[in-house]
């Protein structure tokens, strides 16, 4: 394995916050006096006030329950479940309760941005929370945006960071795609070949992919000789596969939606062992085990992963501690039943932005939606994330300006139906200069 | 012109066999609204639904004998179109029969039998997609790719089912009775045909195939409770392009409609292929509103 090492320092690096304490230290003596005064007053004021105590904080969690991203939905709400658990057994955040309040959006961008507005509106919740699919998230961001609540993302597209969303939306924990293909581009250029064909699906996430790769390809002298586009709700991949040209040195897929598993076992019969290298994006598998049958002709393929599914590819203390806390065993599968394989490389997310959130609750002194502006500003202060317990797939790099991370990628060979770990990116390796600066928006 | 063949023999070849498995399969379903349509006139909204709880059902049996696939593919080759067979009826006499087979009345109960059992699926069974293991897990290598040798056994057996109804329907007591009833439900009656029991049993044929056409489809793609949608939708194509009430119209028209889809999809995109069919049906309504072989009414 490759890599450079972290030191970890203080959890949170951030930038001078004197001006904002002392703002902060008036306030809450003028709120004091305020509270003695007016007991009997309205009993929103009032429950805001005492907010300073247990009230909980609210997260509304939106979650892919149903529809095609239901298998990650499964495993989020089990993470966020086991993340706002091991935070209120050590303390919530800022001494107050987390509680998660989920909500359905059937992986569907309408419904999505129906949920946000009754987390608003009814729920009352103090952030939003969870969504994946990049569709979704386009469809749900503007509606956070216009009710002028907290939305954080556990997705991977280059939505967040291209500048297309708010102020009030972040990515902080999880990369884009852009940087996950500047990161390992360059290794598969040079490891795999130079004659690439793509395949991802049709919509926002797979046009990330195809515009990235092929702008890598530029830039390490390699060329792409098909772009194959496929809807998401394929049931039958083969009439793709004839697609591919014959001098094609390596294959790019990224598939999601419930054909993945369809997806790969019929490369393997329209391949056989007669194949180009192939380089897949974790996301064909998610949730499925690799000894399923028809998948053992991904033996000697890669696969990158955001976050090692077996336990010996980035054994820390900090990953163990998540792992166990998550109920996934040492092959990345539900402690409880072994056949049910988790989609590790997602939901990490989850446990790392609510460990984000409460970082940046704790650091504005964050008590209710009044205080929206000074938790933004705050977190846009953050530098990055030092890895942890809190952070265990590893550090993070945080831009303030496009509200988006950048952080460490692994590239895995299977071998005998398993993942062994063969290289791993530095943070440098993907990064690229914001393009976009939120901070400029009011808010 | 030449040339082109040469160049594109794989994909000719790919489209040809994709295409021949899956006129095959929507040929089994679509038969199985046919035959509703044709003998009771009743427009069956949750048709798709059947085929679904044959591909749910068959999970089950596989799930249930563990690691013998083929033992769970025999037992869901009974189990699957017997159960849902069975429900067919119940809802033809409960439902069906209740609102007297009334031609709008049908299709909003029918829309509303999809969604219970839609939903019933997603409580119980769960949202995401579950593989299932073929029972024979063969490779055929052809000269330009390999291909599933399970595929070409679900067109084989689909191809089979067909000859089999097609052999219910000319030498069988109750086919005799579906063609009479088909031809005038009244005077059939009044022949003695027991036009009643008749319905009932058409009803769960009709369930039945499409059952049967789920447990087939079922390793190829994995069952989920949305899966019935797009194979309602390319009956209806179907069953309204070969003409309603006609059998042959039907299967006809699954091979016209499904080797274009195989032929556009690998050439042009799936999409497309789907748009032409729904174009085609249209083109079809106006030219000859019967369909291709369908009779006129009266």
């Amino acid at each position: 394995m490759e890599g450079k090492e972290k030191k970890p320092e203080q959890s949170v690096k951030n930038k001078s916050q004197i001006s904002r304490r002392s703002l902060f230290g008036t306030t809450a003596a003028v709120a004091g006096a305020g509270v003695l005064a007016s007991n009997l007053t309205d009993p929103i004021v009032r429950s805001a006030y005492a907010a300073g105590s247990d009230a909980p904080i609210r997260i509304g969690f939106q979650v892919h329950r149903t529809g095609i991203g239901a298998t990650y939905g499964k495993w989020y709400e089990r993470t966020t479940n086991a993340a706002a658990k091991y935070i209120n057994e050590h303390g919530g955040m800022g001494g107050r309760p987390v509680e998660i309040v989920p909500e359905d959006d059937g992986t569907d961008p309408k419904r999505g941005a129906d949920v946000v507005e009754k987390f608003a509106t009814q729920h009352k919740v103090d952030f939003v929370y969870g969504t994946l699919f990049s569709h979704v998230v386009m469809g749900s961001s503007p509606r956070a945006g216009e009710l002028k609540i907290p939305y954080f993302v556990v997705s991977e597209g280059y939505h967040v960071a291209s500048g297309a969303l708010n102020r009030y939306v972040f990515q902080p924990c999880i990369t884009d795609v852009r940087s996950q293909i500047s990161a390992m581009s360059g290794w598969i250029f040079n490891n795999l070949g130079k004659k690439m064909t793509l395949i991802y699906p049709d919509y926002a996430f797979g046009y990330n992919h195809r515009d990235y790769a092929s702008a890598a390809a530029e830039k390490h002298g390699a060329k792409i000789s098909a772009k194959l586009a496929i809807p998401p709700t394929a049931s039958s991949f083969t009439r793709y596969f004839a697609k591919i040209p014959k001098d094609t040195e390596v294959i790019y897929h990224v598939m999601v939606g419930p054909g993945v598993l369809t997806f790969v076992r019929e490369m393997g019969e329209h391949f056989g062992s007669n194949r180009p290298e192939i380089f897949g994006f974790i996301d064909s598998l998610e949730g499925v085990a690799l000894d399923s049958p028809g998948l053992d002709f991904l033996n000697g393929t890669y696969f990158w992963e955001a976050m090692p599914r077996y336990a010996d590819g980035y054994p820390t203390h900090g990953e163990k501690v998540y792992r166990n806390a998550v109920g996934v065993n040492a092959n990345g599968a539900s402690k409880s039943d072994s056949k049910d394989v988790s989609t590790y490389s997602h939901m990490f997310g989850c446990w790392e932005t609510l460990f984000a959130i409460k970082e940046a609750v704790e650091q504005s002194g964050y008590r209710d939606k009044r205080d929206y502006a000074n938790l933004i500003e705050t977190f846009e202060g953050f530098q990055g994330f030092n890895e942890g317990i809190a952070h265990p797939q590893g550090s993070k790099m945080f831009s303030g300006k496009s509200h988006q991370c950048y952080g460490q990628q692994f590239i895995s060979k299977v071998e005998n139906s398993k993942f062994d770990v063969v290289h791993r990116t530095s943070i440098e390796d993907g990064y690229y200069e914001p393009e976009t600066d939120y901070t400029k928006l009011p808010l | 012109m030449l040339v082109w063949f040469e160049d594109n023999v794989a994909l000719l070849f790919l489209a040809l066999l994709d295409g021949t498995v899956t006129a095959f399969v929507l040929a089994l379903i679509a038969l199985g609204l046919s035959l509703v349509f044709g003998v009771m006139r009743v427009v069956n909204v949750a048709h798709g639904e059947f085929f679904m709880l044959g591909a749910v059902l068959a999970w089950a049996c596989f799930h249930f004998t563990g690691n013998m696939p083929l033992l769970g593919f025999l037992l869901a080759l009974i189990v699957a179109p017997v159960l849902v067979g069975g429900l067919a009826m119940l809802s033809d006499r409960f439902i069906l029969h209740r609102i007297q087979y009334n031609p709008e009345s049908t299709i909003v109960a029918t829309i509303g039998l999809l969604y219970i059992i839609q939903q019933l699926v997603l409580s119980f069974f769960g949202p995401e997609a579950r593989p299932v293991e073929a029972p024979i897990y063969f490779r055929v290598q052809f000269p330009w790719f390999g291909y599933s040798g399970y595929k070409l056994i679900v067109a084989v057996l689909s191809g089979f089912l067909l000859l089999l109804t097609w052999f219910l329907m000319v030498r069988s007591k109750l086919g005799l009775y579906m063609r009479a009833t088909q031809q005038d439900a009244e005077i059939a009656q009044t022949f003695g045909v027991p036009t009643r029991s008749v319905y009932s049993k058409v009803f769960a044929i009709g369930a039945g195939l499409a059952a049967l056409a789920g447990v087939l489809v079922v390793p190829i793609r994995q069952a989920d409770y949305l899966m019935g949608l797009e194979p309602l939708l390319l009956s209806f194509i179907v069953v309204i392009i070969g003409g309603l009430g006609s059998l042959r119209g039907t299967l006809v028209a699954a091979f016209i409609v499904g080797i274009s889809d195989g032929f556009i999809s690998v050439f042009y995109e799936p999409t497309l292929a789907k748009m032409l069919a729904t174009v085609l049906v249209a083109a079809v309504l106006i030219v000859k509103p019967t369909g291709l072989f369908g009779e006129e009414p009266g």
